[in-house]
């Protein structure tokens, strides 16, 4: 089987193994796979600039809170339906991610990551200081009767997960695509050698300016679905940790692998899950896990499992 | 009161805010300048100075000054051995590698914050001062322990200069700084100079707290303003520079105070992060940094 075939049939072999989950697993884990769905979908925003790239951002819950607050806001104080208030937040996070793009790519480095930290922590204020219309900390919730996409209920526990679903296949499809098209390939490049990428005539800068243009607006796409499926919009999902945990999922799973935000999603939320039943103290184990994974395996799950058995795995 | 009074009120405020934060911008500074290490875990450090205060004095149970005595040794202590712990553990092992570095130390700072969560509590718990004096101006009173904070942070940051300028420690660290391969080849052990940076700069940032704890209170969540606030003060200071830092967090605390009479904490704070990115973006090497790579 040539490697294209292979990829072919492990990533369509994915979604239809996700399609059959839909139809047995129990409430519970249903209903939390469908929030990892929509976290990984953030989390395969982030790898395109982080996996890729290899530019890390401290402040993608910027982007994700943009979506979010871009559909919360719009259903909330101008009565837009559900799909307008989705292309609102979409395009929230697309202008913000390219307004920063042009900021940020001016410093490369430790100066780039606490750029982006800088800038999130200025939305995460932002959100605060106008807390007469977004309720600060406390958040809102999107009204029931809002919350129905192409006539479909999405409070809906079922409608709910094959949202999620296809939003998943979509951006997976669109990631698997980038990353085999020559674009991909010269974002590779530029992690791998920036100055070597430049040597072979790319315009470095506009690769990098489009890489955090489709990663901001991925991860403000998954924001904006996870308020509309879960029904709440709240500051905390633009705080530091919300810049963390993409950062850790990708890490987990393997940054750079098209499958691997998925599972270091799904990973890291069984694993707080499990924990925040024995403690409140639930964040020491994202911090260990942190630490370990930067210490034992830089290449994550999926990273590791390319290094020794499938090369191939995009 | 008159406007004079209160802007001079406020600059008092000021002052002991700058003092503080010198001394932790300092610790974070050195680390960044001779590491190459941006410590994001260093504002738990402050945190954990000031509930290892509380521990101490508690503990203690003399009279506070004694209790607080015996804090200002053993916090600062503590806290140093368990950076200087880390240094040798985790970030020798990532080869001092600036993003991997970075990424641990956010594993670290969770890792602090949550076992003080654990063991300490989600309480604010204050620490007596060591001596409750007042000294009274013609337009209000002030308390002197104040005034002894910012003269113990002079005093700890000539040290700090004196170390760096004057003993042959400060010379082994400023050609690590340098360039660290060659102050290896020239015999210099950088690995134990590194554990010894890590942890001196924990150390300030510990100090730092025990000294200011009297006046605010210990909580587990107390590190994320100044860890901001240093890391704001060290960029505008210029990377790496030591004299840059302490003028810039004169500058910061300061301004701070009396920036908050005209506007908001959050909208004072917004501006002040905003700052500090445009800073970055237009002046990478900070207003004092030299132009240099």
């Amino acid at each position: 089987m040539s490697d294209v075939r292979k990829s072919l049939v492990l990533h369509g072999g994915l979604i239809a193994l996700l399609l059959v989950l839909h139809f047995i697993l129990p409430d519970y884990h249903h209903g939390n796979l469908a929030r990892v769905m929509v976290l990984a979908v953030y989390a395969m925003g982030y790898n395109v600039l982080f996996g890729y790239t290899g530019l890390l951002s401290l402040g993608h819950a910027m982007f994700f809170a943009a979506g979010m607050y871009g559909m919360g806001l719009t259903i909330q104080h101008l009565g837009f339906s559900a799909e307008a208030a989705l292309v609102a937040g979409v395009l929230a996070a697309f202008v913000l991610s390219t307004v920063v793009g042009f900021l940020a790519l001016r410093t490369t480095g430790v100066a780039f990551m606490i750029v982006t930290l800088m800038f999130a922590q200025t939305g995460y204020l932002t959100i605060l200081y106008f807390g007469e219309w977004t309720r600060g900390d406390e958040g809102f919730v999107i009204q029931k009767a809002s919350r129905v996409i192409a006539g479909f209920d999405v409070s809906d526990p079922g409608n709910r997960y094959l949202a999620a679903l296809v939003l998943f296949a979509v951006c997976m499809a669109v990631i698997l695509k980038l990353v085999q098209a020559p674009f991909g390939r010269v974002l590779i490049a530029i992690r791998e050698n920036e100055e070597r990428a430049r040597m072979l005539g790319y315009d470095v800068f506009r690769h990098k300016l489009a890489a955090i243009i489709i990663s901001g607006t991925m991860s403000g796409a998954a924001g904006a679905f996870y308020g509309l499926l879960f029904g709440y919009a709240g500051a905390s999902f633009a705080s530091v940790q919300y810049s963390i945990f993409p950062l850790l999922w990708v890490l987990l799973g393997g940054a750079g692998t098209v499958t691997g935000p998925l599972v270091g999603a799904l990973f890291m939320f069984y694993l707080i899950d499990i924990t925040s039943g024995l403690t409140s103290a639930y964040m020491l184990f994202a911090g260990i896990a942190l630490v370990l994974l930067t210490v034992f395996a830089r290449q994550g799950m999926v990273g590791e499992i390319r290094r020794r058995l499938a090369p191939w795995l995009p | 009161m008159d406007f004079g009074p209160y802007l001079l009120l406020a600059s008092l405020e000021g002052a002991v805010q700058s003092a503080v934060l010198a001394l932790m911008a300092v610790g974070l500074s050195l680390v960044f300048g001779i590491m190459r290490v941006v410590n994001v875990a260093h504002g738990e450090f402050f945190m954990l100075g000031a509930v290892l205060a509380w521990w101490v004095t508690t503990f203690v149970g003399l009279h506070p000054a004694v209790g607080f005595l015996i804090a200002l040794v053993v916090a600062p202590v503590c806290a140093g051995l368990i950076a200087a712990a880390a240094d040798l553990t985790v970030l020798k092992r990532l080869k001092y590698d600036p993003e991997s570095t970075i990424v641990a130390t956010i594993g670290m700072l969770y890792i602090i914050q949550q076992v003080v969560l654990m063991t300490y509590g989600p309480d604010a718990r204050p620490v007596e001062a060591p001596f409750s004096h007042r000294f009274y101006t013609p337009w209000f009173g002030y308390s002197t322990y104040k005034l002894f904070v910012i003269g113990m942070a002079v005093v700890l940051l000539l040290g700090i200069w004196a170390l760096m300028a004057k003993t042959r420690i400060g010379l082994i660290l400023r050609a690590t700084q340098l360039d660290r391969e060659m102050a290896q080849a020239f015999g210099i052990p950088v690995e134990r100079v590194y554990a010894l940076v890590f942890g001196l700069g924990a150390a300030l940032a510990a100090m730092a707290a025990v000294l200011i704890v009297p006046i605010q209170q210990a909580h587990y969540l107390m590190g994320g303003d100044p860890l901001l606030l240093s890391f704001i003060v060290v960029i505008i200071g210029g990377l790496g520079s030591l004299t840059g830092t302490v003028v810039a967090a004169v500058l910061i605390g300061m301004s701070d105070g009396i920036i908050s009479i005209f506007f908001t904490p959050t909208l004072a704070k917004i501006l002040a992060t905003l700052l500090v990115a445009f800073v970055l973006i237009f002046r990478p090497n900070g207003l004092f940094g030299k132009r240099s790579s």
